[in-house]
């Protein structure tokens, strides 16, 4: 189903209200959003599908469309077919009525019900009954929202509720939509949520007590998340005055004791790069989130993309070590935030976690046992008087103290220093503190975490290679091909990569997926492991892999 | 002179980076007493600095010390100072590090006012990169850059903290010792961001303002100035002559950025990680 609408049209306040109320009455259900870069106007969507086999992946194919703008069948042409039903208000819809539309008289009904702001509330109420979802649990939510706004106006909305949700009833069997039974009696067992939330909760879950960012699409959402609950949580929340000082804050956060994350899309780590080859030379932690969006520059600020892993791989100048995480899924982000944090701590490096807009912005559930919290390691020692920051250790870590907290005295410095953090120009000093840096690459290699598998990697001839938010759509287009032959393979550690991963590989063909216009990580695995892809399959236009098209892909890949 | 050594000061034989006869070493003796008279512990004192031959000054005193990128010394003073409010922080560092790098740094720690000293080794001149124009140079020095002549006004950092009603705004001659040293424990004394632009002579590449020419152009600041009067010290800082030594403007009832921003007291090092409790209650809220 896709919601469409202009931007300020209200068709996230419809989705807001669905996805809940379709996940307590026991289904699976996924959504992602694309909209425009513009406040007012436009033409955007959010598509939720309602799956068996709880399938968390854009599909193309529109089964119902709710068209609310005038610009709808322009935008979604492409998407739509001869079994697609659309459900609009005629007057409204343009030139394109035909047999597939339904006169949906929503603005009728919500002037019905008290005033035209309600024709949301029409239209979900309306979704639930075509979908034939009772519409109890939808009276309790409204109850719940506008409880606040008096008993008139939650009557108001429950009767535009119930206007629509008589509409989708009547409607003839051949303009409803069949939708899977419900997977569960109740779906109260589990959480309902966005990849932004995934990755606050693990951020949360890992004892983050401090974010300074300056705020762009799509990272912000971490932020956001983050001060909500800073209160609760202790958390600090600065909004920086730019990138650059948002990392440098952080890592001044952290040297002070602090376990600070900044968040961030593509054009803004990219400011704050030097920050990161500080992080690397003071051998302090600091978990950057980056959001990814399509660049060059500006590009297309709303849009999705999955091209800064060079950036991730390369930013800073000079040598250091680092780690790279690209959570796929709600479980991922949640346990990827909580291991880069762990890194950063243990290994003293910047760790960053490579989300993209289509990660971020998609809902899901996720089983609430299935939120787990990884151990919390402390990392910090009281220092005595004899104490020096980079004093050498057979892997190269320094135990870590904080000024303030005992006798020593505690310092970092962005020039080459000794063991005390003094500034030198020893250049076998610098020898061995090079040496010092990168002692801790082979425990951190050995931390990494392995690929994992989709389908049958033992009876597999091809592997189709993944990783971060592509993971859905791939699943779910290798079981729609049923054959053995054919597994995926999905990366949510990018770098270092985990020991096994090039005898993992080797004596498959690989295939690479990857939502950008070069294959970067194709690139990458080539260099660690010195094995070749065979093909790459690419996307750039800003849009997610659909599961249509990666069949596609698969089909003509396997069956020639 | 006195040779005795003072807590802040590094083991005899630590090699020094700056020129001799270098203002810096005056700085340094000032900001040592300051901190010694005020007694100050240490282990309880963090000095921050980014980039340069000013920002070298931690290097040279026996502290916490973070020594970063240029321009960027403030941002993670702030960093620190909201992760601990117990530490004193002083941020030393120079005119280019700080009003050219570092600019919208500046503007913004003077707008949250948060507690932290920083005192601008203002030589106006780039020495470390070997004598361009720094934005506080005067019009009309020739540089290897600048050749036929600076054609800029010179960035008045003291107008500038002072029209964004910075809450403690001074300046000293690194020449005077004494009268540095007790502004800097004014600045360090003051709960807030405290800017002490310190005159100081590069003895190496600007020819132009010497020892001689600080002393022939500074001048006492004038009998009755009133340092509450925001707009006396503005008249003050921006008018044409001889520059005035000392406390242009202190302004106790700027509320603090930690206070506002609901800053805990305890460190951040101290916090303990989340309930169990807690965390299952934010995942009912997606219920």
């Amino acid at each position: 189903m896709v919601f469409e609408g202009a931007a300020g049209q209200g068709v996230q306040t419809i989705t807001a209200a669905l996805l809940p109320i379709l996940k307590n009455s026991g289904y699976h259900v996924f959504s992602c959003t694309e909209y425009m870069s513009r406040i007012r106007g436009g033409s955007n969507t959010t598509e939720i599908r309602i799956t068996e086999n709880n399938r968390r992946a854009y599909a193309r194919h529109i089964d119902l469309l709710f068209a609310l703008s005038p610009h709808a069948f322009e935008h979604l042409q492409e998407r739509i077919d001869d079994n697609t039903l659309i459900f609009a208000e005629k007057e409204r819809f343009g030139d394109h009525w035909d047999d597939r539309c339904i006169d949906t008289p929503l603005t009728t009904f919500a002037v019905e019900a008290g005033g035209q702001v309600y024709s949301n509330t029409v239209a979900a109420g309306t979704v639930l009954g075509i979908l034939g979802v009772t519409l109890d649990r939808f009276d309790d939510y409204l109850r719940g929202q506008f409880a606040g706004k008096g008993e008139e106006v939650v009557e108001n909305n429950i009767k535009a509720a119930t206007l629509g949700y008589d509409f989708g009833r009547r409607l003839p069997a051949a303009r409803s939509l069949t939708i899977p039974a419900p997977a569960f009696e109740d779906g109260q067992g589990r959480l309902l949520m966005d990849g932004t939330s995934a990755l606050g909760i693990g951020a949360i879950a890992a004892g983050c007590n401090f974010i300074s960012s300056y705020p762009m699409s799509p990272g912000t959402g971490l932020l956001t998340f983050l001060a909500e609950r800073a209160k609760t949580f202790g958390i600090v929340v600065d909004q920086a005055e730019d990138e650059i000082a948002a990392v440098n804050a952080g890592l001044g956060a952290s040297y002070a004791g602090a376990r600070a994350v900044v968040t961030t899309s593509g054009g803004g780590f990219d400011l704050m790069q030097e920050g990161i080859s500080l992080a690397g030379m003071i051998e302090t932690p600091i978990v950057v989130h980056i959001g990814q969006r399509p660049g060059p520059a500006t590009g297309l600020p709303t849009r999705t993309e999955q091209a800064d892993l060079n950036l991730a791989l390369h930013a800073g100048h000079g040598e250091f070590a680092r780690a790279i995480f690209a959570p796929g899924t709600l479980e991922e982000a949640i346990e990827t935030m909580q291991r880069a944090f762990d890194l950063a701590q243990r290994f003293q490096i910047p760790v960053i976690v490579l989300t993209d807009q289509y990660l971020i912005d998609s809902v899901s559930t996720i089983g609430a046992e299935d939120v787990k919290r990884l151990p919390f390691v402390p990392s910090i020692v009281q220092t005595d008087e004899n104490y020096r920051r980079y004093v050498f250790t057979d892997d190269g870590l320094s135990p870590r103290g904080v000024p303030g907290y005992g006798g020593g005295i505690v310092r970092v410095d962005s020039d080459e220093h000794d063991e005390s953090g003094l500034i030198t120009e020893s250049f076998e000093m610098r020898r061995r503190m090079v040496e010092k840096r990168f002692k801790r690459l082979k425990p951190l290699g050995d931390a990494a975490l392995p690929p994992s598998v989709i389908g049958r990697h033992d009876v597999a001839e091809i592997l189709v290679i993944c990783w971060g938010s592509t993971r859905g759509v791939l699943e779910e287009a290798l079981d729609i091909i049923e054959d053995n032959r054919v597994a995926g393979i999905h990366f949510s550690q990018l770098f270092p990569l985990n020991p096994a991963t090039g005898a993992m590989l080797e004596n498959r063909r690989l295939i690479v997926i990857e939502n950008n216009a070069q294959g970067q990580f194709a690139d990458l695995l080539t260099r660690e492991t010195g094995l070749s892809i065979s093909r790459r399959i690419l996307k750039a236009t800003g849009e997610p892999f659909s599961v249509e098209e990666v069949v596609e892909y698969l089909k003509e890949d396997v069956h020639g | 002179m006195d040779n005795r050594q003072h807590p802040f000061d590094m083991p005899p034989g630590t090699d020094v980076a700056w020129c001799p006869g270098c203002g810096n070493y005056m700085l340094l003796k000032a900001v040592k007493g300051a901190l010694e008279e005020l007694g100050i512990d240490r282990k309880n004192l963090v000095m921050v600095s980014g980039i340069g031959q000013a920002a070298k000054a931690p290097q040279y005193m026996n502290v916490n010390m973070f020594n970063g990128l240029h321009g960027r010394a403030l941002p993670a003073a702030l960093g620190i100072r909201l992760s601990n409010r117990e530490l004193v922080i002083v941020v030393e560092s120079g005119d280019g590090d700080m009003y050219g790098e570092g600019g919208n740094h500046f503007l913004h720690a003077v707008r949250r006012n948060y507690d932290v000293t920083v005192i601008v080794h203002d030589n106006m001149v780039y020495g470390l990169t070997k004598g361009q124009a720094s934005p506080t140079t005067q019009r009309c020095m020739k540089t290897t850059v600048q050749v036929t002549g600076v054609i800029l006004e010179p960035f008045n950092p003291l107008a500038v903290a002072l029209a964004l009603d910075a809450p403690f705004v001074a300046r000293a001659y690194a020449g005077n010792v004494e009268q540095t040293k007790s502004i800097i424990k004014e600045a360090i004394s003051f709960r807030g961001f405290a800017l002490v632009d310190v005159f100081q002579p590069c003895v190496v590449f600007n020819r132009l303002n010497t020892y001689q020419w600080f002393k022939e152009n500074t001048c006492p600041m004038p009998d009755g100035h009133d340092h509450t009067d925001r707009m006396a010290a503005m008249k003050l800082a921006t008018a044409p002559g001889k520059f005035p030594l000392g406390v242009f403007y202190r302004n106790e009832k700027r509320e603090l950025y930690e206070d506002l921003a609901g800053i805990s007291e305890k460190p951040l090092y101290q916090q303990e990680q989340a309930g169990e409790e807690a965390f299952q209650a934010m995942l009912e809220a997606f219920r």
